[in-house]
């Protein structure tokens, strides 16, 4: 028998705000424990949330660009349990009525564009950190990310393999950075996935009975979770067992899922709507004005760099994969007109050194006015290749200006034509053997004159001009 | 000079005239304290090291003609409820026995930032859960007038401490007639403003969409300058409301001519005393005397709130309460195995048996497959009693009822039948349902020699409407 997987995400990510949710505390990360905390985020007795404006904004924003409806008259609901690091035992979360509604994103696939529904996406406060230490018998409680805020992204049952899950996560993390709304690493929790996956046969019109996959810190656990639990599952159902519905835990270190709990200890989380808070009225103006604030995504993105900067496919993809590149992709080229350049050095060099120094795209130095004078330089011929590659780093590291630094280090090309030809002439007198070669057809003697030519000046000229002088010279 | 009959007003002015002293103010209050509450027990601590200290502030202040409010250098008493800053505040629980904020509430810190002195924090049922002060940890407060008698509740604590003359100012808090049943009981004036008036940050909740903080005071003219000093909006309370004025006492001298105030007949039918009922009627003719037009009206629905008000606060409560869980503050019991057993022994043992009962009732009207069938029934039964009332305000400026149905019962008599205690609030649950202000103003006495008080219930930011029928009343009394 054949099956096909059904899948569906939960997806947490947390939002890029200064300060929590519910109260003033910043959400930086990495400070001592319980530093960044207050009567609120403590769920200390009296204390009441207040909703920071900014986490409704970033949640709309993100509804908006994944084509969810907006729900105008939205609510918090507590979702009651108790875990220490959870100081109220409540989670303010929203069940009834979440922010954001039946959406979708869309995904290519070798079968062409495919839509991926989105259920829900609400708005809720993450919980503190248990330090469990083993020496003491002890537990301790850091609440500096108790109140955090997340947003959760409910899909439909959509996916179908592991290779959708994964550009349906790609998509929703370059949506979410593009809006500026969260960084979206998985490696660093700020993007969590929650995989829920049933198997059937093959054309069955009734879905298995579905898993819930925790602990997936990254792309690669992700697909290995989901190819282990297809297989788990399949087995199960070859020998006559039964898939039971429960939630799991993916270790990647042994490629291998163990229950957590099933649904029969499933809890009762007694949601009801939170006192503490007012229910949100979202005016018809303030979805406009998120709207009108949208950035241009990197799907527009990447059809405008085809069409107006005539940029191949491929390049535009990869430009326009980090909004930080496309932004000095676009920058750049506003001032040097020089799109196909431009776009070499992002591809090119750029990707390279952030790869290479392990960066962020948005930790990148480089301005555009530099990087822009840089490709300005080497058109005109002042410094070749090699130099220029030189030049980028120091960019890249510093965002110097090239100009001066040329200057300074005097690497420029040898320009004064009279300089260049008496080098030339140099190089005639040096090498009659090739003179000759030349001239009695061997074209391959020019290149040979050429690099001899770059040697004397130690790579500073330019070798078109080299070749002219030799031509004229010959 | 006989500071125990001067008004708070008065007492202030006294203050800043410098014809008495903070200190001696100080002096007489906790001289009286220790005299009276030994039989009260209307305080559960004490704090007089922070007001002498910061009585002698106060005074330099005074003695350099600043004037922050009509109450500066007057001492107050808080209901263990809110929190203060660096003062014991326990809710009158074990759970809670040794919790010392590190913050005030935001209706502590204006009482402070007007001058006002907190000389303790003052008895209440556990966690606000009770009508009788019977639930407190701390044993019952016991009612002035006669100490075999209940002070009422939960804001037990202050309406005694007002009405033996230890302060002549207090505050309480209101869920469903916790400031108000008290003060009818022990023949004080309480009053509890719109939801929203006064901030609730810092108030240890009980039910959040019920609960409300106000003053407690021996007369009409205190309570109304008081709700000045602590109502505002507060960025801190998402629930409080921005109003187009704090006014209250403006009112005060105005008469009630022309006011069409109402009496709802099933209030004065259900079982209610004769003697109050006797009181209902006088006060009406009084009224009517004075020029208002008071007429019965049917208001219905009176069946439905006292079981809509539990559903609806016992919900609440038994999430509210979930943070009392001994990780984090407060109670934790000695002998446990793991995260599991010290939960619950230190719930078990924390919570006394009235809270315990209520977080039970609450968790299960929550509970799934039980949600639609009480609560949401509860809030649609909510939504209804909220109409009747805003239809009566149509045709009325007030609503005058009874408190409770009797007077102040005897100590041990309620807990034991804690229906008969429940339905003791059908007079009062109502006004919090839907968010309305009620003073409760005493009226006179049973032949028991026990207050007897009425209450006023306007509509949402009807305050000043309260406050000229309660005035004109207590100005007849006086």
């Amino acid at each position: 028998m054949e099956f096909e997987t059904v899948i569906g995400l939960e997806v947490h990510v947390e939002l890029a705000t200064k300060t929590k949710i519910f109260c003033g505390c910043s959400t930086a990360f990495g400070a001592a424990p319980n530093v960044n905390t207050c009567p609120v985020c403590t769920g200390m007795p009296g204390s009441l949330p207040v909703l920071n404006k900014k986490v409704l904004e970033y949640a709309i924003a993100v509804g908006l660009a994944t084509n969810c409806s907006i729900t105008q008259y939205s609510k918090f609901d507590r979702k009651n349990y108790f875990y220490p690091d959870n100081p109220q035992n409540y989670q303010i979360s929203q069940l009834y009525l979440p922010i954001c509604r039946n959406g979708h994103v869309d995904i290519e696939t070798e079968a062409g564009i495919k839509s991926i529904g989105i259920h829900e996406i609400h708005m809720e406060e993450d919980a503190g950190k248990l330090i469990h230490d083993e020496w003491e018998d002890t537990s301790l409680v850091d609440y500096n990310r108790s109140g955090v805020p997340l947003i959760e992204i409910v899909s439909e049952p959509d996916m179908r393999s592991a290779d959708e899950v994964l550009k349906y996560l790609d998509k929703l993390r370059m949506t979410i950075a593009y809006l500026g709304a969260s960084d979206c690493k998985l490696q660093e929790g700020s993007m969590r996935a929650d995989v829920n996956l049933s198997v059937r046969p093959v054309g069955s019109p009734e879905y298995g009975t579905r898993t819930e996959m925790k602990n997936l810190n990254s792309f690669k656990a992700i697909r290995r979770a989901i190819e282990g639990e297809r297989a788990r599952q399949i087995e199960l159902i070859s020998e006559g067992k039964q898939v039971i519905q429960e939630t799991r835990h993916w270790d990647d270190n042994k490629e291998y899922s163990y229950a957590m709990r099933s649904k029969e200890d499933a809890q009762d989380y007694r949601y009801f709507p939170d006192p503490d808070l007012v229910p949100i009225h979202v005016s018809d103006e303030l979805i406009e004005s998120i709207r009108k604030a949208q950035p241009e995504m990197a799907e527009q993105k990447q059809k405008r760099y085809v069409s107006e900067f005539g940029l191949p496919e491929y390049d535009s993809e990869q430009i326009t994969s980090e909004k930080p590149l496309a932004d000095l992709f676009e920058k750049t080229t506003e001032i040097c007109n020089n799109p196909k350049k431009v776009s070499n050095w992002i591809m090119g060099e750029t990707m390279r050194l952030i790869k290479e120094r392990k960066l962020d795209a948005k930790d990148l130095k480089i301005s555009p006015k530099n990087l822009a004078e840089l490709i300005d330089i080497t058109e005109a011929g002042e410094i070749n290749s090699s130099v220029a590659k030189e030049v980028f780093e120091k960019i890249f590291d510093e965002d110097i200006s090239p100009k001066e630094y040329v200057k300074n280090n005097n690497l420029g090309n040898v320009s004064d034509e009279g300089e260049l030809e008496r080098i030339i002439k140099e190089v005639i007198e040096e090498n009659p053997k090739s003179v000759e070669d030349y001239r009695a057809g061997k074209k391959k003697a020019m290149g040979f004159l050429v690099g001899q030519t770059m040697k004397k000046t130690g790579g500073k000229a330019e070798p078109g001009k080299v070749n002219g002088i030799l031509n004229k010279l010959l | 000079m006989d500071i125990s009959t001067l008004s708070a007003k008065e007492l202030g002015d006294c203050l800043f005239n410098k014809e008495i002293s903070v200190k001696e103010v100080l002096d007489y209050t906790y001289k009286t304290i220790e005299e009276k509450d030994k039989d009260i027990n209307a305080f559960v601590s004490l704090c007089k090291e922070e007001a002498y200290e910061r009585g002698s502030v106060i005074q330099e202040m005074i003695d350099r003609g600043e004037r922050l409010s009509p109450f500066m250098g007057v001492p107050i008493a808080i209901k263990d409820n809110m929190c203060t800053k660096g003062i014991k505040t326990t809710c009158c629980s074990k759970i809670l026995e040794n919790f010392v904020p590190n913050y005030n509430a935001t209706a502590v810190e204006k009482v402070l930032d007007a001058g006002l002195i907190v000389v303790g924090k003052t008895n209440m049922d556990e966690f606000a859960m009770g009508s009788t002060n019977e639930t407190s940890f701390y044993g019952p407060a016991k009612n002035p007038h006669d100490l075999e008698h209940v002070t009422g509740g939960s804001s037990g604590g202050s309406c005694a401490a007002v009405a033996a003359g230890e302060v002549k100012l207090a505050l309480g808090s209101d869920t469903g007639g916790s400031i108000r049943q008290p003060s009818a009981y022990c023949g004080t004036v309480g009053f509890k403003p719109t939801y929203g008036t006064v901030s609730r940050y810092g108030l240890i909740a009980y039910a959040s969409s019920l609960d409300q903080i106000g003053p407690i005071a021996g007369n009409v003219t205190d309570t109304a300058l008081l709700l000045e000093i602590i109502s505002g909006t507060d960025e801190k309370d998402s629930t409080s409301v921005k109003r187009d004025e704090y006014d209250f006492s403006s009112v005060l001298d105005m008469d009630v001519k022309g006011m069409r105030i109402g009496i709802p007949n099933d209030y004065i039918s259900h079982g209610l005393n004769d003697e109050i009922k006797e009181k209902i009627n006088e006060t009406a003719e009084k009224l009517k005397a004075a020029g208002a037009e008071v007429t019965n009206f049917d208001l219905g629905l009176l069946d439905y709130v006292v079981p809509a008000y539990y559903v609806i606060a016992c919900a609440e409560a038994s999430s509210n309460l979930e943070r009392f869980d001994g990780v984090k503050y407060g109670f934790r019991a000695d002998n446990y195995e793991d995260l599991h057993t010290m939960y619950k022994r230190s719930r078990t043992k924390g919570f006394g048996k009235e809270v315990k009962s209520r977080i039970m009732l609450g968790s299960f009207v929550l509970s799934s497959g039980y949600y639609d069938a009480y609560y949401l029934k509860a809030l649609k039964t909510k939504a209804l009693i909220k109409k009747a009332f805003d239809d009566a305000f149509k045709n009325y400026d007030l609503i005058l009822s009874p408190v409770a149905p009797s007077t102040a019962p005897k100590l041990g008599e309620s807990l034991s039948d804690p229906i008969k205690m429940y339905l003791s609030d059908i007079y009062t649950v109502s006004v919090n349902l839907c968010s309305l202000p009620s003073i409760s103003v005493p009226v006179g006495k049973s032949k028991e020699g026990l207050p007897i008080g009425v209450q006023f219930i306007g509509d949402c930011f009807g305050e000043k409407n309260c406050l000229r029928a309660a005035s004109m009343m207590s100005n007849g009394e006086a």
